[in-house]
């Protein structure tokens, strides 16, 4: 009798593929975590170079701006015969004879201004390490600037502000991410792993600080925080707040992995190979599930995000003149802007975007983390 | 293959309208690749009354034609063609492969006139309501009976499937009632419309030999006084035996061959069933390679004596003092049903347990003598290196994120005997020696069959020159045509190295095929223990006799199921209260 059973192996390139192939497989098929994953990428790469992709110096004050509503930006200009050009009108203040709020107008009969691509504006900084001057989008007339999101109360470019907040908005998330993980996978790690007394201490110790009402930890947390520190050492406290109460759920999932993998059979025919524990632990338990601690952390990354900007918007997280989402939004926290200037909103919808991108990336992960259990 | 009905004489069949026929059945699987076809042109009828066994391997899409059906086929499977025509006995007649899997039509049907009965008795069943709220509800949608009217009915249909205490048993929960009785219950939800039709797909996989043979026979009771059809699936040829009167035997979604059961068992036409039949008929004896070698020399020193050992975890004696001895080159078999303590047994020896007490000892190669249960750090590590196992679950058991070189070469590289292309080259011979092609070693355990896997766990297990290896149930998750060739392949490494295995199944069949000597064990304890032909015919324990009683036999002419009893335990006991009763028969 032919030996069935090793003839017929699959001939397909699934065969040889790694996990982290088929889970990329896997992933491409989920169209709407697709797309999620473009634009959180589009946010990091603005959130990078947040100086490139500004129009106006976000910390530019502009007395006569003041409340400065959006502009359009116009493509075609039939004015004068036929032109294409991304251009803009500047808006001309009136004054309510009644009650003497301001009216602006665009007015198409000054000079248009066209936007130069790739042109010269301010001067910033690269991460730190060169400078330049080149952005996305330039004015060529720097006397008459291009408000996109409008402006403030003191004349700040708020589009500017919204895309320079995402360099610090979007990295606190993933730096207390980083943190959070780095406790939970060690402490659950640990306590999963190891089982009996040390895991029913960690689980209390895991249950007490779930048991914490995190808002007012942070409020305690932050106050304390002298606020005469730099704005750097600021930004790197509040990530370790926000760090300190997220870890335990993160250890929790990570304890109950590796109690359900203890008993996987492939771990105790290793154990019986004579794998040495730590081998056990990094070769064979941790990429059993380290696809599923990405997925978690990308959830847990909006979370961050929303933390920060509850707390900036509060008033206890980061302060002026650093610029973050929530510090932003802070300028919206009266009635006046929402009645007056609606606009000043716009950092909010950033926030939205980008929570709402890293949720259905990180959902889409979720789903194909796990290629072996279908 | 579209001449089915052709192949198949109808002689031994009363004429008349059969219940349902099933005409050309295809039931198809969209992929993202294209589409899987799990039914492919199926045809075959049901008489009332009679019982059709629908077999195959796994992956034969015979669980697929039961759901197709009643339409309850998983999404986003469907029926593509052909018609399931059901003959109610009011003379109309209904096509059910047009109905929508959502309309009222074929939800009337479902209950009424066919019943379906699964595998799984503890997840069909809901663990929140009452085993008597579920039956009730059952007779109160499809029957419109009061309260108090479905609980006296219900009581009956417990009686009838022989709950004892009927009464009692409705008002419990699932989770009290054993395999069998839930097995019983989903019976008697089944019946309670007094269906014109049961399905049954696999209904006795997930128990034990004895339970099922008590199920079977009920089945065939109440088919006997209540004249229903049943459509049963399984994939275990002895079942077929025993209460067929048609088989169809499928493969790949094909109809390999369908006729009454004596033609399928004793003229087989076609090249599948045969090799199927063969298959089973081989474990229905000693294996060739067996009688070929000289007799075991049973006066050399045990290589591994166990002694009293015990393993209990809190107040459950799942070892309860169990002294075996394994002869060098012997195949020791350890047989029992599911907490019987052979696994823990197993797991004890390879100190994945550690004993409560007793001892285990090996005698090495230079003939030094260590006791296993108190050995500890590098002397265990040291011993583990000669003692392997083979484990149950061919999926479970491999790292699916390792290739099949890694697996294999594991234990190698770590106790640091071979690397690089030494250990490429160990790995390619090992993978010759279990029957593998070298190539494929840099796939991944997801591209290979579960015979293949299975192979793959014994070459990591003789990695290592071992002298003893503990295999654990290592071929009851294989298709039968799979299982002697794994088989056989140890018992060919067993003459080439010169091991010793312990062999632990639930399967008479493949004790019989495989091992020497057997040992018997019973809620923990070694209830009987001797050479394998003696076991196998002519035991001397009861508890052995039942359990060997209750096996189905795969040959339709051998159906005496008078020989069948079940083994209670001689209590030390009374009932009525824990007084010891000192004359019990031991």
């Amino acid at each position: 009798m032919v030996d069935v059973s090793t003839t017929n192996i699959r001939p397909d390139r699934a065969a040889v593929a790694s996990q982290w192939q088929l889970i990329w497989w896997a992933f491409k098929r989920h169209k709407l975590a697709m797309a999620a994953m473009v634009v959180t990428i589009c946010m990091y790469i603005v959130a990078l170079i947040p100086g490139f992709f500004a129009i106006n110096d976000p910390i530019q004050q502009n007395a006569r701006t003041t409340f400065y509503p959006p502009q359009r930006v116009h493509l075609m200009d039939t004015t004068n015969g036929f032109e294409i050009g991304l251009h803009y009108y500047p808006m001309k203040l009136t004054r309510d004879p009644e009650t003497l709020a301001a009216i602006y107008k665009e007015d198409t009969s000054q000079k248009k201004v066209p936007i130069q691509l790739f042109g010269r504006g301010y001067t910033y900084s690269v991460l730190g390490l060169f400078e330049s001057n080149i952005h996305l989008l330039a004015t060529t007339d720097p006397s008459k600037p291009l408000y996109l999101f409008g402006a403030d109360r003191l004349g700040r470019d708020v589009y500017s502000r919204t895309v320079q907040g995402a360099q610090i908005s979007l990295s606190i998330g993933l730096v207390g991410v980083f943190m959070s993980l780095l406790l939970g996978i060690v402490l659950g790690g640990i306590s999963g792993y190891y089982g009996g007394r040390i895991d029913f201490v960690m689980q209390r110790v895991i249950d007490f600080v779930l048991s914490l009402p995190t808002i007012p930890i942070w409020l305690a947390l932050a106050a304390a925080l002298p606020q005469g520190w730099p704005a750097t050492v600021q930004y790197m406290m509040i990530t370790i707040i926000l760090s300190f109460t997220g870890w335990a759920q993160l250890a929790r999932v990570v304890r109950g992995r590796f109690l359900s993998l203890r008993t996987e059979e492939f771990v105790a025919a290793a154990r019986l190979d004579g794998v040495p524990e730590g081998r056990i632990i990094f070769r064979h338990m941790l990429p059993s599930f380290s696809s599923h601690i990405i997925a978690s952390m990308t959830l847990a990354v909006p979370a961050m995000i929303l933390a920060e900007t509850s707390l900036s918007f509060l008033g206890l997280g980061l302060q002026p003149p650093t610029i973050s989402w929530g510090v932003l939004l802070r300028e919206a926290q009266n009635i006046r802007s929402i009645a007056t200037a609606p606009w000043l909103f716009m950092p909010g919808l950033a926030v939205v975007v980008a929570v709402m991108a890293l949720n259905l990336f990180g959902d889409g992960l979720r789903d194909a983390a796990d290629p072996y259990n279908k | 293959m579209t001449d089915i009905l052709s192949i198949a004489p109808r002689s031994s069949i009363a004429p008349g309208k059969p219940l349902l026929e099933v005409r050309n059945l295809v039931t198809e699987f969209p992929l993202r690749t294209g589409v899987f076809r799990a039914v492919n042109d199926l045809s075959f009828s049901i008489e009332p009354g009679k019982t059709l066994c629908v077999v195959g391997e796994s992956g034969s899409g015979k669980s697929v034609t039961a759901r197709s059906i009643l339409q309850i086929i998983d999404s986003p499977g469907q029926i593509a063609s052909g018609s399931i025509l059901l003959h109610r006995p009011d003379g109309t007649s209904l096509d059910l492969a047009k109905l929508d899997p959502r309309s009222r039509a074929i939800r009337s049907v479902r209950g009424r006139d066919i019943a379906m009965i699964f595998q799984e008795p503890m997840s069909s069943l809901s663990p929140v309501h009452t085993v008597g709220d579920q039956i009730t509800e059952v007779l109160r949608l499809h029957l419109n009976m009061s309260k108090a009217q479905a609980r006296t009915e219900a009581i009956s249909l417990l009686r009838q499937v022989e709950i004892p205490n009927p009464e009692q048993a409705l008002d419990r929960y699932a989770f009290q009632y054993s395999g069998g009785m839930r097995q019983r219950a989903m019976i008697a939800m089944a019946l309670a419309c007094k269906p014109q039709l049961l399905i049954a797909d696999e209904p006795t996989t997930a128990l034990d030999v004895t339970t099922q043979a008590e199920i079977l026979d009920l089945i065939k009771r109440l088919q006997q006084s209540t004249g229903m059809a049943v459509l049963f699936i399984t994939h275990d040829m002895g079942v077929v035996a025993q209460i067929a009167d048609d088989v169809l035997v499928m493969h790949h979604g094909v109809a390999k061959e369908y006729g009454p059961v004596e033609q399928i068992f004793h003229a087989p036409q076609d090249p599948y069933t045969r090799m199927l039949i063969g298959s089973v008929l081989k474990l229905e004896q000693k294996a060739e390679i067996r009688l070929a070698r000289p007799p075991l020399d049973t006066a050399a020193e045990p290589i591994l004596d166990i002694r009293n050992l015990s393993m209990h975890f809190g107040d459950m004696k799942a070892l309860n003092d169990v002294s075996i001895a394994l002869l060098p080159g012997e195949t020791l078999g350890i047989v029992g049903e599911s907490g019987s303590g052979k696994t823990t047994m197993g797991r004890s020896i390879m100190r994945l347990y550690d004993p409560t007490g007793g001892e285990m000892i090996y005698r090495r190669a230079d003939g030094k003598v260590v006791d296993l249960a108190k050995l500890e750090g590098a002397e265990l590590k040291a011993a583990r290196r000669e003692l392997r196992m083979v484990f149950q679950d061919p999926f479970g058991s491999l790292n699916p994120r390792m290739t099949v070189a890694q697996v294999i070469g594991e234990p190698l590289l770590v106790n640091g005997i071979a690397r690089g292309r030494e250990l490429d080259e160990r790995v390619c011979h090992l993978m010759d020696q279990v029957g593998l092609d070298p190539a494929g070693r840099e796939r991944y355990p997801h591209a290979f069959s579960g015979g293949q896997r299975q192979r793959i766990g014994i070459a990591r297990a003789i990695t290592l020159n071992p002298r003893i290896i503990v295999a654990d149930e290592a071929t009851s998750a294989l298709d039968v045509s799979v299982r002697f060739q794994v088989l056989d392949l140890l018992m060919r490494l067993q003459d080439e190295l010169g091991l010793a295995y312990i062999f632990i199944s639930h399967d008479i069949g493949v004790i019989r095929y495989m091992c020497d000597r057997v040992g018997v064990m019973y809620r923990g304890k070694l209830v009987e223990m001797g050479e394998a032909d003696k076991v196998c015919n002519a035991p001397d324990h009861p508890y052995t006799q039942a359990l060997i009683s209750a096996i189905p036999r795969p040959d339709p002419r051998d159906r005496d199921r008078s020989r069948r009893f079940r083994y209670t335990e001689p209590s030390p006991y009374t009932e009525a209260g824990n007084v010891k009763n000192g004359s019990t028969a031991r």
